[in-house]
């Protein structure tokens, strides 16, 4: 074990510190005008780890750092996603924070670090190393959901979510530390090979998997481990709560797929169970809490929660189908949320927070364009084609019918037949209603425009022309 | 097959286009004859359809196929047999009148109303020209996005209500669907839809799949007692969405059960037979009936289409019968399938006259509830010409395209037995009862009062219109020849692999 660690394959996460580091001095030195240079540092750190990562990781399949590091086409794909979602979140937050006097070169500087825990959870091969990047994602994401120092409901959120995310830490480290009990190491591939013993690591290993399938589901926030995220999505400031529900949903591929596919693989038939358990729960409740929600945050939150218990039907197929599925599934998801915050924050302005469903009322008449975004939005979470919602669900379908779960996929149907509800209900306050009189008039600025565009055309456009991104998710497990 | 001109994608992509461009236009004048000529334009290219088809075989005609999603082996893959290019057909000739009928009426952001029904037409070309099922399914949930926009944006009062009511219903049916379609393209290894045609199933596993097909198109037709979506949406939506809902829609799910339920899962559909006869005579006797007591114009006609399609359904589904029961099944079996057909095409027609005819009304005088009317016919004499018209189609006077489709499904439902035919023939008194009362009530008689009394006649638009209507029921009426010689080789091929 002294041979020389692989520095070229770790390119991306190298990058990513140094640059956080340089953001930093250079901000301290050059603050520009509103912090534009930091702005403008990060946004170019972000472009190059994103291309550095695809371009060291992707078609490659090698362990290096002594066992804990690995790099594989997934680990490349989800980091390119990630440093995309990133970039698209900064792009939108830029705005909203110079108008609620907010902007700071901090919010860009932990969300750099966000997304290095997030490489460093993509690329773990070991628990320490998962477990390494997981805090370093959430400790970021604790201090950006608090980043609003002077909003009491964002330090409440910012609170319960560092104590809920604690215990869930805590379980995990607990699993982790019986499943190092009964396979005598942290590498994943050597719990994989003791999992694989004809005892599969005995009752030990069996406690440890689900105190670590408890952690998992905590950070996922899968029903009944889901109190944390409509707090944190209502009481983070709008770009913050943006950020959790977006990159953090494809990282939590990374930690489900490293963790349990990669390590306790072997121990599918039971993990499986308690997969379709919270699958189901998920589908439920997110969808039927969703339905009475009137704050518009607050409902993308249970969405979000109906959304994760669709990853969980692709989770229980168990197959690499599944996982692609879900991996597809998690990224167009978070692409498509992205714009749903995006246009919250641009309906906001100086002192009024775009919050209640009829805030969004008379959108279309106030601005057509913006209402086209948000049709395509909110009839691509639905799952309507020919916007990629749609596609993603049927690949998560198709893996669970496949896998022999016809029965959860028409469960998880029937759940998206009761979100289409909800989401009709936004689509009319947009469309239908009209807008209160002494609303003034949408003022955004070109980048924002440019943003929502361009996101809300590629939620439509992957959605016509899916083929790269499936073929690339099905790649990255290994399937033609 | 691309060295031809790729005429279906040519009709699918031009008016979606076409309507995404009219959403830039600034000018309502502009995005109007826009919208015209792309409409005709589009109607004029379907027409090679026609005159390109060559008769006399069951094959996919105008194929196109490229790789689409190549990681599922899934296509573009598109393609018109007998059954589909007549559907195609209606739906451009409807378009076009849809925006005539719409042309001085629409003051509330023309340009996204005109846009929303082109964006229509080319989702609904598709859908009968997928033959790709996961291919169909994008193209049949993508309909529900227009039709959802132009019910909520311009309908009536209680228009949130219908439209949503009317998403949820469709959307409801459909999912199954998708979930059928998965399994089914699992089992078959292939999503081609004739590849499903010759999949070989476990009857156990096809009664499930029928059963997804059913929901999906049962609710689309629609059949009692799934139906209760399809009056608030009539009612709530803007006339040109009525026409397209009444026309062309529910046009979709009959469709459905030719191309999937019959030939994918043939033994269910002859074990569930009686499930889908008895939904259908309840369609047109209790729903007839239903009709009868409507105040309101749009609700009345609404009703009468759920009536008009039971006659579809069970032309359909009565073959099962008919081969049960006659030792030379064919002839009968044929009639009832084509008068099925015929009639989808024929209450195309006739129910978006009807509907245009209402609207006409109710730009006039704002009510469409029949009391407020009386005595149409002395102020606007060419209009009441029109109506009768149209109203005795619906009755289904010899002569008229109702005739058609109606009589030979009576007619096949004899060769099943006596009783099948008897209630079905029902719809004959049901269907003039409440269609020509309301006519009595709204068009003759004293003129009611003074709004009526200053009504004016149709004007050259509206003639234009109902003309063209007018033209094409008395055409499918007196000569169905041509369209019957079209569908008959699909048709049979659909009954052999139904009843094989």
């Amino acid at each position: 074990m002294t041979e020389m660690p692989a520095f070229s394959l770790a390119v991306p996460e190298i990058w990513l510190l140094s640059m956080a580091c340089v953001v930093l001095v250079v901000d301290l030195f050059f603050p520009g005008r509103e912090h534009a240079p930091a702005f403008y540092l990060s946004q170019l750190t972000l472009v190059g780890a994103g291309w550095l990562a695809l371009d060291a990781h992707w078609g490659m399949d090698e362990v290096t750092f002594s066992g804990t590091y690995i790099a594989d086409s997934l680990s490349g794909l989800l980091k390119a996603s990630v440093a995309g979602l990133a970039f698209v979140v900064f792009g939108y937050a830029r705005d909203y924070l110079r108008q609620f006097d907010l902007l700071q070169s901090e919010f860009f500087l932990i969300g750099l670090f966000a997304v290095l825990g997030m490489f460093v959870m993509a690329s773990a091969h070991n628990m320490l190393s998962l477990y390494l990047g997981l805090e370093l994602l959430s400790l970021s994401l604790y201090t950006l959901v608090a980043y609003d120092r002077d909003s009491w409901r964002g330090s409440e959120a910012a609170m319960k979510y560092f104590v809920l995310g604690a215990l869930s830490s805590g379980m995990m480290l607990y699993g982790m530390s019986m499943i190092y009990g009964a396979s005598g190491s942290l590498d994943l591939a050597e719990i994989a090979a003791a999992a694989a013993a004809p005892d599969q690591g005995g009752v030990l290993m069996a406690f440890g998997l689900v105190f670590v399938f408890v952690g998992v589901a905590f950070k996922f926030g899968a029903v009944p481990f889901h109190m944390w995220i409509p707090d944190v999505y209502q009481g983070a400031s709008t770009p913050s709560a943006l950020f959790v529900a977006t990159a953090p949903k494809v990282a939590a591929i990374a930690l489900f797929i490293r963790l349990m596919e990669g390590g306790l693989g072997n121990l599918f038939s039971h993990w499986q169970d308690m997969a379709i358990i919270l699958a189901v729960a998920s589908l439920v409740v997110g969808n039927l809490m969703a339905l009475v929600q009137t704050n518009i945050k607050r409902l993308l939150g249970y969405s979000a929660i109906s959304h994760i218990g669709f990853l969980f039907v692709g989770f229980a197929a168990g197959s690499p189908e599944g996982y692609a599925a879900v991996t597809f599934y998690a990224i167009t998801y978070a692409i498509t949320t992205a714009a749903a915050f995006g246009v919250v924050m641009l309906l906001s302005r100086r002192g009024f927070e775009a919050e209640s469903i009829d805030d969004m009322r008379g959108l279309m008449q106030r601005h057509g364009g913006f209402a086209v975004v948000m049709i395509i939005v909110m009839f691509s979470l639905t799952g309507i084609p020919p916007t990629v919602g749609f596609y993603a669900k049927w690949l998560v379908l198709q893996a669970a019918i496949n896998a022999g779960l016809v029965w959860l996929a028409v469960v998880a149907v029937f759940a998206a037949v009761v979100g289409a509800f909800y989401y009709l209900r936004i689509l009319k306050a947009v469309c239908f209603d009209s807008p209160d009189e002494q609303t003034p008039a949408l003022q955004a600025t070109a980048s924002m425009r440019v943003l929502l565009a361009v996101n809300g055309a590629v939620v439509l456009a992957a959605g016509i022309f899916p083929d790269t991104l499936v073929a690339a998710c099905r790649a990255a497990f290994g399937l033609a | 097959m691309v060295e031809q001109t790729p005429l279906l994608s040519l009709l699918i992509w031009l008016p979606i286009i076409g309507g995404a461009a009219l959403l830039l236009m600034r000018s309502a004048d502009w995005a109007r004859w826009a919208a015209l000529g792309v409409s005709v334009a589009v109607f004029l290219l379907s027409l090679f359809l026609w005159t390109g088809f060559e008769g006399g075989t069951a094959a996919m005609q105008f194929v196109e196929r490229v790789p689409w999603v190549e990681s599922f082996d899934i296509d573009y893959h598109l393609g018109v047999d007998g059954i589909s290019m007549p559907l195609m057909i209606l739906t451009t000739f409807t378009t076009v009148l849809v925006v005539i009928a719409g042309w001085d009426v629409i003051r509330y952001k023309p340009a996204a109303y005109y846009a929303a029904f082109l964006i229509m037409e080319g989702v609904m070309l598709g859908v009968f020209a997928a033959l790709d099922a996961i291919l169909f399914y994008m193209f049949f949930e993508a309909t529900l996005i227009p039709m959802f926009l132009i019910i909520g944006i311009w309908g009536g009062p209680a228009r949130v209500y219908a439209t949503i009511k009317f998403f949820i219903y469709t959307f409801l049916g459909s999912v199954m669907m998708l979930v059928a379609l998965i399994y089914l393209g699992y089992q078959a290894g292939s999503f081609v839809i004739t590849d499903l045609h010759d999949l070989e199933l476990p009857l156990a596993s096809q009664v499930l799949v029928f059963l997804a097909f059913l929901i999906a198109f049962a609710v689309k037709v629609p059949m009692w007692p799934v139906h209760t979506w399809l009056p608030d949406a009539h009612v709530e939506a803007p006339t040109g969405g009525s026409v397209i809902l009444a026309a062309l829609m529910l046009k979709i799910g009959g469709y459905g059960f030719l191309r999937f339920s019959l030939p994918i899962v043939p033994e269910a559909s002859a074990q569930l037979d009686w499930l889908l006869i008895g939904l259908s005579l309840v369609a047109i006797v209790y729903v007839g009936l239903v009709a009868m007591v409507q105040d309101d114009m749009k609700k009345l006609i609404a009703y009468s289409s759920i009536a008009h399609m039971g006659f579809v359904t069970l032309g359909y589904f009565i073959i099962f019968r008919v081969v049960a029961s006659q030792a030379e099944p064919e002839a009968g079996a044929m009639l009832a399938l084509t008068g099925g057909a015929v009639q989808m095409i024929s209450h195309g027609f006739v129910s978006a006259a009807l509907f245009l005819c209402v609207g006409v009304l109710y730009d006039r005088l704002h009510s469409r509830r029949i009391d407020a009317y009386g005595g149409v016919a002395h102020r606007m004499p060419v209009f009441a010409g029109f109506f009768v018209l149209f109203a005795m189609a619906n009755a289904g006077l010899p002569g008229t395209s109702g005739f058609v489709g109606e009589f030979m499904v009576i007619l096949g439902s004899f060769q099943a037995g006596f009783w099948y035919a008897a209630i079905a023939g029902l719809t004959l008194i049901l269907g003039a009862a409440y269609t020509l009362w309301m006519i009595k009530r709204v068009v003759y008689g004293e003129v009611a009062n003074e709004e009526v009394a200053a009504l004016a006649d149709v004007n050259g638009r509206e003639r234009l219109v109902l003309g063209a209507l007018a033209v094409a029921v008395i055409g499918l009426g007196v000569w169905p020849g041509p369209l019957i010689d079209v569908m008959a080789p699909s048709l049979e091929q659909l009954f052999e692999s139904a009843t094989a």
